[in-house]
């Protein structure tokens, strides 16, 4: 039996360049990137030199902290390059692909909860358990109470989780099954018709509502909010496939579907590729050179701009091309009409024509303020049971009781990303958060 | 000292054009929408009542003098020249102001004063001395705004500390009779003629047959901007369209002068409690003052309440303060005092009833 939850809040925000349902082509990059920096809670030690062989699945680095934790390469290869930053942060380590792919062999054992857990350390997938509150990669020896996963993607321009994924189902029914071991599984899926809503061994709830009803963040408020002293996982539809793949296949496989799009691509579609692939093997769809153009790895909300050197991020399926908005407009705010812009507030006359798509770019379109407009004019876009300015608030004053008491354990920076979206101060509220959550993770430890 | 004109150049040079400035971190697009549009629109929806106020100057000196005669535009132009060095002040010694403090704390300038500025003419007697007036705005810019950090940090609404100022330091240029009514060197009242507000005499029609037309369409003496309902209603639909100002605290007000009022029309007291909407500064008030979003209560359901207090404790004062004809004033500045005590009630008590809920499904 699925259950239904209508969310009244949020925004879809109307922009162009959606990728087209058909999958263009298939990238088998020569050159793959291995990033720790997506991975929150993640800190990396290298276990491999310049030079060494590694195999599809073989991991790459540990988690300081918690060596258990491990991140695998995507190829077989030889390691190329050890990339370091600022005060030798270690930011990715490159792999030369081989021209035939071997993967690491492995008989998955998955009887207990414990052998589950065991099992996807050892095969490099924990990355893909995410542990809330916080959204840090996820600890094994915690006890969580339910494991959540979203089944479909409500962010603009994300890829339509039913085409790239649509066809693993048996993955994924696999990846459910492991992970059920361990705590109950909650599924949110769009429609009761979609075919995730078929999945077993989980409870099924059907949301109804515009963005950000397909962050995990809302479904689980909206099931069970996390208090304080709960701790749940969440896990990417991705992920589930990945792991359903390693269950019973036995090899390392995160190849998928990459949804390609943005109102600045050339062409939009899907392609199959890797994460940690280099934007350089996409040249196509925006043209070779990123200049005047952002290339994201992940949506237009939350997603990272990378750059035409940057490379395809873990846990992202979408890759969104936009123009940088650098060009200044002619008395912009003081037109009556801005027939080019879109806004939600009922001062600009974009509510008048709610089929148009809009072109839009980076541009700020003002410049930072400090909080004018009041809590509701951001909580009409969080469809959640908190004072989002608050919390801000909270955040920003780094106060961790009023903090804990606004909902710090519920939400996630992308959660509020909308919130960014809508703000007539443009506050950077995502970053807010996270410096919240930075505090919390200090102070908690 | 060349950071310190940036913020100047930077504000005219934005004023005219959208920046180029793009997204640096979090959500790689945003909305259309930033300060100056909404700063703008509140602007626009206070025009109409300015321009009947203007026009009301002139009516009411023409009453003053006797002269009888309609003269739409004679009488315009007349309370648009009282008015407008007005303007000038308030809009410039509140800028200049502004300017200066963004320029020492190296922010851009913020648009709030746009609306006080746009507000503050409309709130004093015409008569008020230009010095006078300069030096309420810049006390209540600095001591008011800027100490706590500029727009969206005040505790109280700008431009009604002008007019609290300009009440208790200069009371004889702010109340009686004679402030209302303009009249140019030389000219006398005609015999009969008293300026006092309606408010002042209970409703009490002195000379001109003052009936609950002449209230809502605004033809009687009081301060520039708040005596036409009409106006104000217009501003009120404009706020209320585009969301800038919360049409919960409106109606809360509302009900709460009717509620205060009511309750002493029982008694056998005061004029009825319908009145208390349409006279003084009361509709002015609600619609442009009380709404602030800054001063006002940030929860929806503390709007509930902020509102209703605003409207009740105006009443309140008009009633039994016998050295007070008008309340408004002081009930806003009271409301918001209280709002964030009101918010820090309802989010806690919110705060709770979650948590008892969510130890119960536990």
């Amino acid at each position: 039996m699925s259950k239904n939850i209508v969310l009244k809040k949020g925004l879809d925000i109307p922009v162009n360049g959606a990728a087209e349902l058909c999958l263009s082509k298939t990238v088998s990059p020569d050159i793959v990137a291995v990033e720790p920096t997506a991975l929150k809670g993640f800190t990396p030690r290298l276990l491999v030199k310049e030079g060494d062989k590694v195999l599809a699945g073989s991991p790459v680095m540990a988690d300081k902290k918690n060596p258990a934790i491990l991140l695998a390469s995507p190829v077989s290869g030889t390691v190329k390059e050890i990339v370091r930053g600022d005060k030798r942060k270690l930011l990715a380590v490159t792999v030369q692909a081989d021209d035939v792919q071997e993967y690491l062999k492995s008989e998955p054992a998955c009887g207990s909860a414990e052998e589950v857990k065991e099992t996807l350390l050892k095969a490099g997938l924990w990355p893909f358990i995410i542990q809330r509150p916080y959204g840090i990669t996820a600890d094994p020896a915690a006890v969580p109470g339910a494991i959540f996963v979203s089944a479909f993607s409500t962010a603009p321009l994300a890829a339509d989780t039913e085409f790239t994924l649509g066809g693993r189902v048996n993955d994924i029914q696999a990846g459910i099954n492991a992970l059920a071991r361990i705590a109950p599984v909650h599924v949110g899926v769009a429609d009761s018709g979609s075919t995730f809503a078929k999945l077993e061994n989980a409870e099924i709830s059907v949301f109804k509502g515009k963005h950000p009803a397909g962050n995990v963040g809302i479904q689980i408020a909206a099931v069970k909010p996390i208090q304080k002293g709960d701790v749940v996982w969440t896990v990417s539809l991705l992920g589930l496939a990945a792991i359903g793949k390693y269950l019973t296949k036995g090899i390392y496989d995160v190849r998928r579907k990459v949804a390609v799009a943005g109102p600045a691509a050339i062409e939009t579609a899907y392609v199959e590729t890797l994460p940690g692939a280099p934007m350089k093997t996409l040249a196509g769809f925006y043209g070779g050179s990123d200049e005047g153009i952002r290339i994201i790895s992940g949506d237009l909300l939350s997603g990272k701009a990378v750059g035409a050197d940057g490379y395809l991020g873990f846990y992202d399926d979408t890759v969104t091309i936009i123009l940088e908005g650098t060009e200044p407009e002619l008395l912009g705010w003081a037109k009556p009409v801005r027939w080019s812009q879109f806004s939600t507030d009922h001062s600009y006359f974009s509510w008048l024509t709610p089929w148009r798509k809009y072109d839009m770019d980076t541009n700020l379109h003002g410049g930072p303020r400090a909080f004018v407009m009041n809590d509701s004019y951001y909580a009409k876009v969080l469809p959640m049971d908190i004072f989002p300015l608050y919390l801000i608030k909270a955040c920003l004053a780094g106060d961790i009781d009023k903090m804990e008491q606004f909902g710090i354990y519920q939400v996630l920076p992308e959660d509020l990303a909308l919130c960014e979206y809508v703000d007539p101060s443009k506050n950077n509220i995502q970053d807010m958060i996270a410096q919240g959550i930075d505090l919390m993770l200090k102070e908690m430890a | 000292m060349k950071k310190f004109w940036l913020a100047t150049v930077d504000a005219f040079s934005t004023f005219l054009k959208v920046p180029g400035t793009v997204t640096r971190r979090g959500a790689h697009v945003r909305d259309a929408i930033d300060l100056k549009r909404i700063m703008i629109i509140a602007v626009i929806s206070v025009v109409p009542a300015a321009i009947f106020g203007m026009w009301n100057v002139g009516y009411q000196h023409a009453l003053a003098i006797g002269d009888g005669r309609l003269q739409i535009l004679a009488n315009f132009w007349y309370g648009f020249l009282k008015v407008l060095p007005l303007y000038v002040v308030a809009y410039g010694v509140g800028l200049f102001i502004e300017f200066f403090s963004a320029g020492i704390r190296n922010e851009e300038v913020n648009e709030g004063y746009l609306m006080s500025g746009m507000l503050i003419p409309l709130i004093v007697p015409v008569t008020v001395p230009l010095w006078m007036l300069a030096i309420a705005v810049a006390f209540s810019v600095i001591f008011v705004k800027e100490v706590f950090g500029g727009t969206g940090m005040n505790i109280w609404n700008p431009a009604l500390v002008t007019r609290a100022f300009l009440f208790f330091a200069y009371p004889s240029s702010m109340s009686g009779s004679q402030c209302w009514i303009s009249l140019k060197a030389g000219e006398n009242v005609v015999d009969g003629f008293t300026g006092a507000t309606p408010l002042a005499l209970e409703g009490a029609s002195a000379q001109y047959g003052t009936g609950i037309w002449d209230y809502i369409i605004g033809t009687i003496p009081g301060s520039v901007g708040e005596t036409s309902v009409i106006a104000i209603l217009l501003g009120a639909a404009i706020l209320i369209w585009t969301g800038v100002a919360s049409w919960k605290i409106m109606l809360s007000s509302i009900a709460g002068a009717l509620f205060v009022g009511g309750l002493a029309n029982l008694g056998g007291v005061g004029i009825p409690a319908w009145e208390h909407l349409i006279l003084g500064g009361f509709a002015f008030g609600t619609v442009f003052m009380a709404t602030d979003p800054v001063t006002s209560a940030q929860t929806e359901c503390g709007k509930w309440i902020y509102g209703f207090l605003v409207g009740a404790l105006c009443v309140t004062v008009r009633l039994f303060n016998p050295g007070y004809a008008e309340g408004m004033m002081l009930a806003i500045l009271l409301g918001n005092t209280f709002a964030p005590l009101i918010d820090h009630c309802v989010v806690s008590s919110t705060m709770k009833r979650r948590a008892k809920a969510a130890a119960k499904t536990a």
